[in-house]
């Protein structure tokens, strides 16, 4: 709406009564900046309510607090190496139990995948007795792919190198929906039998592994 | 969800499962349903970590997921239910006062472990309670079971949906998520186990083994060599009814009150009498608090509780507590007159409050921009003049309730990030207390005398004492604090949840 100023005279376009202040009275100061971060209160606040069920709820919250760290469910991040290695420190290490999720219960890209070397062969007899003759087109592909790799990553550029993960990441999740068709009882059987605490060593407890593992070429997120 | 709610679950869930769910759960918050590669991509992390942290969060039915077309599975967080860790306390110690230490223990296994077979939690009970009773003594499964049992009828714990057994021996290619399901009828039903043992003393020698590590022992013990019978019906607290058990609570703690002042003005014996009782209902009735209704004279009369308008009292007392403690009396009478009248002009807050004008004004505006109360415009003509509108203070009950509830959650990650910057501060001096207790421990077991003990003590002098002593109370302030707000955050969230249904 157009305020007209009133030819150089200050004039309210509302009634200035209605808000409460008289005419011509003095107006508050203007405010300038921000009010300050920690106001001074006039009102002391109440204190808290005490009682037995209080004292019984605030020590059960305290030992929850503790007791959740030590869980299995709580997934401790690597730390920096400490200033000065304590003697007692080895002696204070609480033992964590492991956890296994009911796997029936959860989608099945929650399994752990295993990608290292050693259960290469194995994955790969497993896919061999578990499938038919479609495969051996992916097959090719990825063994065509491992022969480049081998002649050595300098010779290509970064950008081929980017093409043939990301065609071999394509054809390693085709093998893998596949494999887990028809062959992920042998999967399971495999990871049961291979070493007694399976899942726990992907479950690194130590903060060596961090970082080490490149995971299913991040470079791309191809879905 | 407001930053202040997505602040406040980032806090809970790194207290409770560390940094790495705590990023995996706050980005899904904040982004709502995504499938797992995305969440790796988009947070940075590596596929595997994502996988543990996404096993976690479903664990404790934080986070659902849901098969879409061409079989992506996304996965998405419940943010209330992130809240809800705040209650855990509460609902461990109601559990407590309806079933003793038994019940107690139960929920607590639920609630930490998110979901369990019946059959793990009575023996995990089992064994924890036979560790606190006398040499010798041992608590037998059955028990455990009965009060299981009853938790069950009582709706406290409830069964958690499962896969349907599959009729077809080979369905073909593998869903790639399995599909949850549960009835009505099925949510209650314990099944037919037949128990039987006592709970195990962990031993001494257990104890000593601590320290080596346990990976090299074989992943199935003895325990577990026999099938589980229960195996695949899991159980998880049921937190609804729990807050039903809360919200009766405090509409009777809310009435006893109330009936304490009636009480004092009226002489009647001790012993209530049918006479007392229908006095007492009519006084209720009558109560301008409305939280008895009467609904017809079937009966002799029948009386209703007006669940919502409890409910709406309830948070109505709670904003007037809150202005009177924030502004002052004055203010409070201000706030309560407008409430009662629904619709009043600067004069007539004037008159009838009877403060004088000037002060009446500040008060109002400190209340507007605290956003308790609000203006309502009327306009006399109709180009909205503002010198010939009407400008009506009113209190929104319902806004002004989300202010308040949003302002609780901002007040908790307040709490926690001080009581959380009160301990890394003394963290030094917290590990060194606690590197003492652990010697003295050990003195202790293997029989020190005084003087040595004495000597260890020591270590921490005086002034660091006080230091501990200092930082204790501060904690503990800061931690009952927040289960405090939370009491206020219940009632406003129920009220709320309560006006949002019937609308």
């Amino acid at each position: 709406m157009a305020g007209n100023k009133g030819r150089g005279r200050a004039a309210y376009t509302f009634n200035i009564e209605a808000v409460g202040f008289g005419r011509g009275e003095k107006l508050p100061d203007v405010v300038l900046k921000p009010p300050p971060l920690f106001p001074d209160t006039d009102y002391k606040p109440v204190p808290l309510k005490a009682g037995e069920g209080e004292d019984y709820m605030l020590a059960l919250k305290q030992e929850l607090r503790e007791t959740m760290k030590r869980m299995p469910y709580y997934i401790e991040t690597p730390e920096e190496k400490q200033d000065i290695e304590r003697y007692s420190k080895r002696y204070m290490k609480v033992y964590k139990e492991e956890w296994i999720p009911d796997w029936r219960r959860l989608p099945r890209e929650m399994m752990p995948r295993k990608k290292c070397k050693k259960a290469g062969p194995k994955s790969e007899k497993a896919k061999d007795t578990g499938k038919g003759t479609s495969l051996t087109n992916t097959a090719d592909v990825l063994k065509k792919i491992e022969e480049l790799e081998k002649r050595g990553d300098g010779e290509k550029s970064d950008e081929e190198n980017e093409e043939k993960e990301g065609s071999k990441e394509k054809s390693k999740e085709g093998d893998e929906e596949e494999d887990d068709d028809a062959a992920e009882q042998e999967e399971y059987d495999e990871e049961e039998q291979e070493e007694e605490n399976d899942y726990i060593n992907s479950y690194f407890e130590d903060g060596d592994d961090f970082g080490a593992d490149s995971d299913d070429n991040m470079d791309e997120a191809t879905y | 969800m407001t930053q202040a709610e997505i602040k406040l679950c980032s806090l809970l869930l790194q207290e409770h499962f560390g940094e790495i769910v705590e990023k995996i759960g706050v980005h899904l918050i904040r982004t709502g349903s995504q499938p797992l590669r995305v969440i790796a991509h988009d947070t940075g992390t590596s596929l595997d970590q994502v996988k543990k942290a996404l096993c976690v969060l479903i664990q404790h039915n934080l986070v659902i997921y849901q098969v879409h077309k061409r079989g992506v599975v996304e996965y998405e967080a419940q943010c209330s239910r992130v809240l809800r860790m705040l209650r855990y306390p509460r609902y461990i110690y109601t559990a407590k006062t309806l079933y003793s230490d038994t019940g107690e223990l139960i929920v607590e296994e639920l609630l930490l472990n998110g979901k369990m077979t019946m059959s793990a939690v009575v023996k995990k009970v089992a064994d924890r309670l036979t560790e606190t009773m006398e040499d010798g003594k041992t608590m037998d499964y059955a028990e455990v079971s009965n009060t299981f049992v009853r938790l069950a009828d009582t709706h406290f714990v409830q069964r958690c949906p499962w896969v349907p057994a599959t009729e077809n021996s080979d369905p073909g290619p593998l869903p790639p998520a399995p599909i949850l399901v549960i009835s009505e009828k099925d949510m209650y039903l314990v099944p037919k186990l037949s128990l039987i043992g006592k709970g195990k003393r962990r031993r001494s020698s257990d104890e000593d083994a601590a320290g080596e590590p346990k990976a090299k022992r074989p992943k199935h013990n003895t325990d577990n060599k026999e099938p589980i019978p229960d195996d695949g019906i899991y159980w998880q607290a049921n937190l609804d009814r729990f807050h039903q058990h809360f919200r009766d609570q405090a509409i009777v703690s809310a009435v006893a009150n109330r009936m304490d002042q009636i009480f004092r003005s009226l002489p009647v014996g001790y012993n209530i009498s049918k006479q007392v009782l229908d006095q007492y209902l009519t006084l209720l009735a009558d109560d301008p608090l409305e939280f008895v209704g009467k609904s017809g004279d079937s009966g002799g009369g029948m009386y209703v509780i007006n669940l919502h308008k409890a409910l709406g009292s309830l948070a109505t007392a709670t904003l007037e507590s809150v202005v009177q403690e924030r502004f002052g009396s004055r203010c409070a009478r201000i706030f309560r007159l407008v409430l009662q009248k629904k619709h009043l002009e600067q004069k007539q807050v004037e008159d009838f409050a009877m403060i004088p004008a000037k002060e009446a004004k500040d008060m109002l505006y400190k209340m507007l921009s605290g956003n308790f109360i609000s203006l309502q415009e009327i306009p006399k003509t109709p180009d909205h003049a503002p010198s010939r509108t009407f400008y009506l203070y009113t209190v929104n009950i319902l806004s002004a309730a989300r202010m308040l509830l949003h302002r609780c959650y901002k007040s908790i990650a307040n709490l926690i990030e001080r009581r959380q910057f009160e301990t890394k501060e003394n963290k030094r001096l917290l590990e060194k207390s606690q590197r003492v207790e652990a010697i003295i421990a050990s003195m202790q077991a293997t029989g020190a005398e005084d003087a040595q003990l004495q000597e260890i003590e020591e270590m921490i002098t005086v002034p660091e004492r006080q230091q501990l002593e200092t930082l204790k109370r501060n904690v503990n302030k800061l931690d009952a604090s927040e289960i405090q707000v939370d009491e206020t955050i219940f009632l406003l969230e129920s009220y709320i949840e309560s006006t949002m249904k019937r609308q």
